[in-house]
Order: C-alpha cells, then sequence, then structure tokens
C-alpha cells in the first residue's frame, strides 16, 4: 500500500481514496443496520404469518383471540380443531417457575462465591465449568433429560408420569445456570474495591460483607441476571419438547406432563398447511413468545444500565 | 483483682464466637459451585460413558442403515459441516463489518448507533425457535417464493433448504460475532490508531492494516463460537431445512439436509425402537458434544489470550 507513489497523479489518486474510504464507511455502516433490519424483519414477518388470527374473518371462524381462552382444549388436529392457549400458558409458567427456583439459588450463590470466596486458582477452575455447560446444545440437554434423569427421578420421587414439569423444568434450569451466573458474576465483580475494603476496614466480616455490602450494591446485575434467566426459559424449545411429556393439560401438579408455548410450534409447524388457520395460530404462539421474551430482556437491560450509572456515580 | 479486672477487658464474646452464619454462607455458595460442577461431570460422564463404543469408523462414516436403527451417521456430519460453513461465510463479513462501524467509526451518543446497540442486545435475546418461524416466513415463504416466481421456477427457493437454513443461523449468531469483534477491538491500544494516522494512513487503512490483525483472535472466537452454536442449535432449523432422513447427500444449496442435533432428536423421540437406537443414539450425541466442546474449548483459550494482553496493558 503505497501511499505516495512517486510518479502517479497526487491529487486524483487522493480524490480516488476518498471515494474508496467513502464506499467502505458506507458498507460498514450498512452491515451494521443489518441487525437493526435483521430485528425489525423478524418482528414483520412473524406478526405476519399471525396476522389473520387478528384480522382474517375467515380464519377467525376457526381461530381468534377470544376463542384461545374459550376453551380449556389445545386440540389443532381433528374434525373440531381447539385451539385453547390456557394449558400451553399454564404449562409454560409450570416448567420456568421449576426452572427458576432450580437454577436461581444455585447460579447466585456460584457466582458470590466466585466473586467474593473463592482464591483465584479456584475461580478460574469455575469458569471453564460453566463456560462448558453453557457449550452443551439444548438437544443434548434434552436428550439427557429424557433419557437418564427422568428415570432417576421417577425412581426418587415415585411420580407415576415419567416425562413431567419437575423433569423438564430441572434440565431447563442447568440449561439457564450459565446465563444467570455469568451476568451475576460481571455485575458482583464490578463492584468497586473500596467499597469491600471500607465494609472490612469497619469490621465486618467477609460473608457479611459479601452479603450485606458486594450483593446489594450489584443486586441491579443481579436482577438483569435472573431476568435473562427467565427470558431463556421462557423461550427455550428443545428441552421442553423433549422431557416434558408434551401433554396440554391445565393441573397444578408439578408432576403431570406439560406442554409450552414454545414446544408446541416446533412439534406442529412442521406439519401443517402453510396459511391454514392452525399455522397462522402456531405464529401468533409464536409472537406471543417473541414479545414476552422481548419485554423481559428490555427490562434486563434497564437494569444493566441502572447497575452502570450506580457505579459509575460511585 | 487485677486478674478480674484483665477478665473484663477480654474482646467481645460475639467477636469471638463460631460465626455460624458467615461459615454457613461461605458454604452454602462453595456447595452451589461444587453442585453444578458436579452435574456437569455427571453430564459429562453419562455421555461419555454409553457412547464412546459406539463411535467408531463404520460410525462416523457410514451412512443410517436398518430404520436408523443400525449403520452410521455420516450424512448429518456433512451436512452440519456445509450448514455451518455457509453460515459462516454469510455472517462473518457481516458481523465483523458490524462491530468494526460500531467500535471505529460512529458517534457513540448518536441515535443510530444506539438504535444498533439495543437491536443486538435483542437480537441475541430472541427465543431460537422464534428464528424458525422467522426462516420459515421470511426466507422461505417471502424470499424464496419471490425467487422462483421471478425466475418463473416450480418450487425451487421456496422451500426448506440448505442455504435457507444457514442464512437463520446467520442472522440468529450475528449478535455473537458483534459483541466478540467489539471486545476485540476495544484491547487494540489506542496509540496504534493514532500512531497509524499520524502516518497518514486513512481511516479504513488503519483498520484494515493495523486493528483487524490485531483483532484477529477475537474475530477468529467469534466465528467459532458461532460455529459451534450454529453446530448445536436445532429449534431454527427445524422449519427450514432439516430432513428426517435423506438417501443422498446435499448437493446444492437448495436441498435439504441431515444435521446432527436434529439427528438426536429424530432418534430420541421418533425411533420405533429405543433399546435397539440407543448405542447410536449415545454416540451421536457424544460426536455432536464432542464437536461442540472442542469448538468452545479453542474459542476459550483465545479469548484467555485476548484478555491477557488487555491486561498486560492497563
Amino acid at each position: 500500500m503505497a501511499l505516495l507513489r512517486p510518479g502517479i497523479d497526487a491529487t486524483r489518486h487522493r480524490r480516488m481514496q476518498l471515494w474508496r474510504e467513502r464506499f467502505i464507511e458506507f458498507a460498514l455502516r450498512s452491515s451494521a443496520l443489518f441487525a437493526v433490519v435483521g430485528l425489525l424483519l423478524i418482528i414483520v414477518f412473524v406478526f405476519r404469518e399471525a396476522a389473520p388470527v387478528l384480522f382474517d374473518r375467515e380464519t377467525q371462524r376457526e381461530a381468534s383471540v377470544p376463542g384461545f381462552f374459550a376453551t380449556p382444549l389445545w386440540q389443532p388436529v381433528g374434525d373440531v380443531p381447539k385451539y385453547g392457549i390456557v394449558p400451553l400458558l399454564v404449562g409454560t409458567f409450570k416448567v420456568v417457575v421449576v426452572a427458576m427456583v432450580f437454577a436461581t439459588p444455585l447460579a447466585v450463590l456460584a457466582a458470590l462465591f466466585s466473586s467474593e470466596f473463592a482464591s483465584p486458582r479456584v475461580r478460574e477452575a469455575i469458569k471453564p465449568v460453566i463456560e462448558i455447560l453453557a457449550g452443551i446444545p439444548s438437544v443434548v440437554m434434552g436428550f439427557f433429560a429424557l433419557m437418564v434423569l427422568a428415570s432417576w427421578l421417577q425412581q426418587w420421587t415415585g411420580s407415576t408420569i415419567r416425562l413431567n414439569a419437575v423433569n423438564a423444568g430441572i434440565a431447563l434450569g442447568l440449561g439457564v445456570i450459565p446465563t444467570i451466573y455469568t451476568v451475576a458474576e460481571d455485575a458482583l465483580r464490578a463492584v468497586p474495591r473500596s467499597y469491600r475494603e471500607a465494609s472490612l476496614g469497619l469490621g465486618a466480616t467477609p460473608w457479611q460483607t459479601a452479603w450485606h455490602v458486594a450483593l446489594p450494591a450489584a443486586s441491579a446485575g443481579v436482577g438483569a441476571a435472573v431476568l435473562l434467566g427467565l427470558a431463556r426459559a421462557v423461550g427455550e424449545t428443545m428441552i421442553v419438547l423433549m422431557a416434558s411429556g408434551n401433554a396440554a393439560i391445565i393441573s397444578g401438579d408439578p408432576f403431570d406432563s406439560v406442554r409450552t408455548l414454545s414446544a408446541s410450534i416446533a412439534a406442529e409447524l412442521a406439519e401443517v398447511v402453510v396459511g391454514s388457520p392452525h399455522y397462522s395460530v402456531l405464529f401468533f404462539l409464536g409472537a406471543l413468545l417473541f414479545t414476552i421474551t422481548f419485554i423481559i430482556n428490555v427490562a434486563a437491560g434497564v437494569f444493566v444500565e441502572r447497575l452502570r450509572k450506580r457505579l459509575a456515580g460511585a | 483483682m487485677s486478674s478480674d479486672t484483665l477478665r473484663d477487658v477480654r474482646p467481645l464474646p460475639r467477636a469471638r464466637a463460631f460465626d455460624v452464619q458467615g461459615v454457613s454462607l461461605t458454604a452454602l455458595s462453595g456447595l452451589s459451585a461444587a453442585l453444578i460442577a458436579l452435574m456437569v461431570a455427571v453430564i459429562l460422564g453419562d455421555i461419555v460413558g454409553h457412547g464412546w463404543q459406539a463411535v467408531t469408523w463404520e460410525f462416523l462414516a457410514g451412512a443410517p442403515r436398518n430404520g436408523m436403527t443400525e449403520g452410521g451417521i455420516f450424512p448429518a456430519i456433512y451436512g452440519t459441516v456445509l450448514l455451518v460453513l455457509l453460515m459462516v461465510v454469510a455472517l462473518i463479513p457481516f458481523g465483523v463489518g458490524a462491530a468494526v462501524y460500531l467500535h471505529e467509526y460512529a458517534d457513540p451518543y448518536a441515535w443510530t448507533t444506539q438504535a444498533v446497540r439495543f437491536a443486538v442486545n435483542n437480537l441475541a435475546g430472541v427465543p431460537s425457535i422464534v428464528f424458525g418461524l422467522f426462516g420459515l416466513g421470511f426466507f422461505i415463504q417471502f424470499v424464496g417464493r419471490s425467487i422462483d416466481q421471478g425466475l418463473g421456477l416450480d418450487v425451487v427457493w421456496g422451500q426448506p433448504s440448505l442455504i435457507w437454513a444457514a442464512l437463520t443461523l446467520a442472522v440468529l449468531n450475528l449478535p455473537v460475532v458483534i459483541v466478540t469483534t467489539e471486545e476485540a477491538l476495544k484491547t487494540v491500544p489506542r496509540e496504534m490508531r493514532e500512531a497509524s494516522l499520524a502516518l497518514g494512513a486513512t481511516r479504513w487503512q488503519t483498520v484494515r492494516y493495523v486493528l483487524l490483525p490485531q483483532a484477529m483472535p477475537g474475530i477468529l472466537t467469534g466465528a467459532i463460537l458461532a460455529v459451534s452454536r450454529g453446530a448445536g442449535e436445532v429449534a431454527p432449523i427445524l422449519f427450514t431445512g432439516a430432513a428426517y432422513f435423506l438417501p443422498y447427500l446435499p448437493s446444492s444449496p437448495t436441498d435439504q439436509f441431515m444435521e446432527l442435533g436434529y439427528h438426536v432428536f429424530v432418534l430420541a423421540t421418533q425411533s420405533p425402537d429405543v433399546e435397539a437406537t440407543r448405542p447410536i443414539l449415545y454416540g451421536t450425541v457424544l460426536v455432536l458434544l464432542g464437536l461442540t466442546l472442542l469448538l468452545n474449548l479453542t474459542a476459550i483459550v483465545l479469548r484467555a489470550r485476548l484478555r491477557a494482553r488487555l491486561l498486560g496493558r492497563s
């Protein structure tokens, strides 16, 4: 890249270069806008395929929003298809509650351990463990829950139904532990050392410092961690599809089989006629899933911003 | 009498007493970390223990036989490799371009930049099944069909195929590449940019000859993480191209393909004879897990090197 080659008309060279620079900046900016376009396209096209549920009279005769709550049955295939989404909402709720109850304390406490109590060597040993867990594909986790965990749980609990909300919830919890741990640990480590030194200097013990100083200071980040984990749990598909039994029942018993929103889409869309009411309903479920996770993620973003401001203002 | 006075000035009993809360919190948090590690070990142990005998040369290089209860998984490996290669080719230019723009060109306070960041963050949180819906609704039903109509073809592009699955995964992984590349650009010292610009290099020359070579490990990390995730994600390809079984290998971007993760799902849930399939199933899981973990491990090592550089500087 000879910048100044003798013998070349320097002004012309310079002008060419200017145009090239402009073109490249334009190309780079376009790449960046691609992320925005991608998100917009997702919204437009998922909602577009779901639109007949809201606007098409023909489709609404079979499936409409009031209809989703009018029947307690999810029986999309049959002479008289029934699209009651309440069992799917209940199922999703149950699995997600089990997953969060299982994952949150484990992940937050482990993050606290790693940032407050562990020696640097132990900390360095925990990190790859979490990264391995994060690297396990969800289909592998689903496989493990289906083939192994379900049998163990059945032996321990004596449950009659092998694939149930507890089984799927624990596997799902394992899937979201890395998310919660990573974000929570980052937040805890972002707490300035001076906070801890002040606390220890006042005579507080290390655990008092961890529990009453570090954790409250990082609380917004820990909240964001839990929200991001929650969003992942709600949207996760393969684990629940394989491990939950997929029966659309309304019940409060965590040892019943459940069918979630995401698993219904995954299980049914492949066999559906494009443009049919069932097709639109499944896209509607997708739009619902997108909206729920989007709101949770935006809320998590607000928490992260709050943490950043609090620690920066200190 | 003097001994009595001495006894009075002993340290306060509370400070000496066994610190129940402190010990239990420390122990509990350590236990959480240990429990996570234990669960990871159990999962890996189970899969390696049951799977390693199945992984033979015939298994890796052969095709499924006898209703997929015998034979190998070569078509699935082949399909996975093609899928992630196509994905990376589509993904890297846009991902790296976006990161370069965000970190080197953009005004961080402009609303467009904020919009891109918001989009990247939220794109990362969209459930993978929604990406599957997006791939079907946008790439297949919209783009693919338009191509078919434009060229006057029957159904060639407007159906699930390799290219649409790869592009869907590329959109899914866009945030991964953007974030890791930006992280890498952050590690390049400011002085390097200043030196390059002071020598008369243009902005793009600085990016091309100074920043990108320096950020290479980061870009590679992003690409590897994207490949690992792409190889493991099943939900986005359920309706965009993965096939249950194919007697031939895909030879064109418009062909369907078999894929490792999807193969695990199929073997685990749709097999007519679960017991007969079990060894093959475990073998497939082990291959998939081995592949993703190996990729993740490489990414971890690369990233650790980058971090070391960042720390060595400050």
